[in-house]
């Protein structure tokens, strides 16, 4: 097996060249929180892509999924879902009310160098940084 | 038409890089984020590959002034730092550090049929969903 920071790299060029082609056919910004945010509004006409989008990442799991199993397996094994639950509900608050997670701030907000971006990764970054320190693994 | 296929394919090869990466382990995640414990420092590979990828296609799209798939750019121009968007991150990154799962590798786990990433992505719609009603304008 491969050296966790190698896959990471490669992993991150796959992220990278993803986002980058979102923006580069289309002009959008391949942020997951923006792109689901507004699946419940169903807008006539901006809603099927966002479907799109989370069945492709669905089918991508899938596939990843089966070609490297081990980085999935702890989330398969996580059954404290009063953690999930808890971590979802803020994830999903925070996200909206924030316009960005880590694709949309942490990627494409920093590649084009948007002191949004910037500020938005740098916060939820230190609070992860807290949460953690505070909370434990 | 091409928004809705090119979100499909996007959408794969994005969950494709996040489960190369290994930002669907929450230990992983949680690991990187525990800087002053054991502190696992390898997904910042992720973003640091990610990043200059995708800055490198900007610089391209941006002098091209529109995508070629659209007329336009759908890209934020906005540059304000507001409370909104200090809070917002600041209540997503407690809850990243509660579980160790941002939006994207949350749904990409749904493929490895996760039962945990289930409740994980219906309580993110759930949160998302009440920040609508909680910062309703």
């Amino acid at each position: 097996m491969e050296p966790s920071w190698i896959n990471a790299i490669w992993g991150g060029l796959i992220i990278g060249a993803s986002a980058a082609l979102f923006l580069l056919f289309e002009g959008r910004v391949l942020g997951v929180s923006g792109i689901t945010g507004r699946i419940s509004e169903l807008a006539k006409g901006d809603t099927a892509w966002r479907i799109l989008f989370v069945l492709g990442a669905i089918l991508g799991g899938f596939i990843a999924s089966n070609i490297w199993p081990e980085n999935f397996s702890n989330i398969i094994s996580e059954s404290n879902y009063l953690r999930l639950a808890a971590a979802g509900l803020l994830v999903g608050f925070g996200t909206k009310m924030g316009n960005g997670c880590t694709s949309g701030h942490g990627v494409c907000g920093i590649g084009r160098l948007s002191p949004r971006g910037i500020v938005a990764t740098i916060t939820f970054m230190a609070f992860g940084v807290l949460t953690v320190f505070i909370l434990g693994r | 038409m091409h928004l809705i296929i090119v979100a499909f394919v996007v959408g794969v090869v994005f969950s494709l890089g996040l489960g190369w990466s290994g930002m669907t382990d929450p230990e992983r995640v949680l690991g990187f984020l525990d800087i002053t414990g054991r502190w696992d420092p390898s997904l910042m590979f992720v973003m640091g590959s990610a990043i200059p990828v995708y800055m490198i296609v900007w610089q391209f799209v941006r002098r091209r002034h529109k995508p070629i798939l659209d007329e336009k750019l759908h890209v934020p121009t906005r540059r304000d730092i507001d409370k909104k968007l200090l809070i917002g991150s600041a209540i997503f990154g407690v809850g990243w550090g509660v579980a160790g799962i941002c939006p994207g590798p949350g749904i990409a786990a749904l493929g490895s049929l996760s039962l945990g990433a289930l409740v994980f992505v219906s309580t993110y719609f759930i949160g998302a969903k009440l920040e609508g009603f909680f910062n309703a304008n």
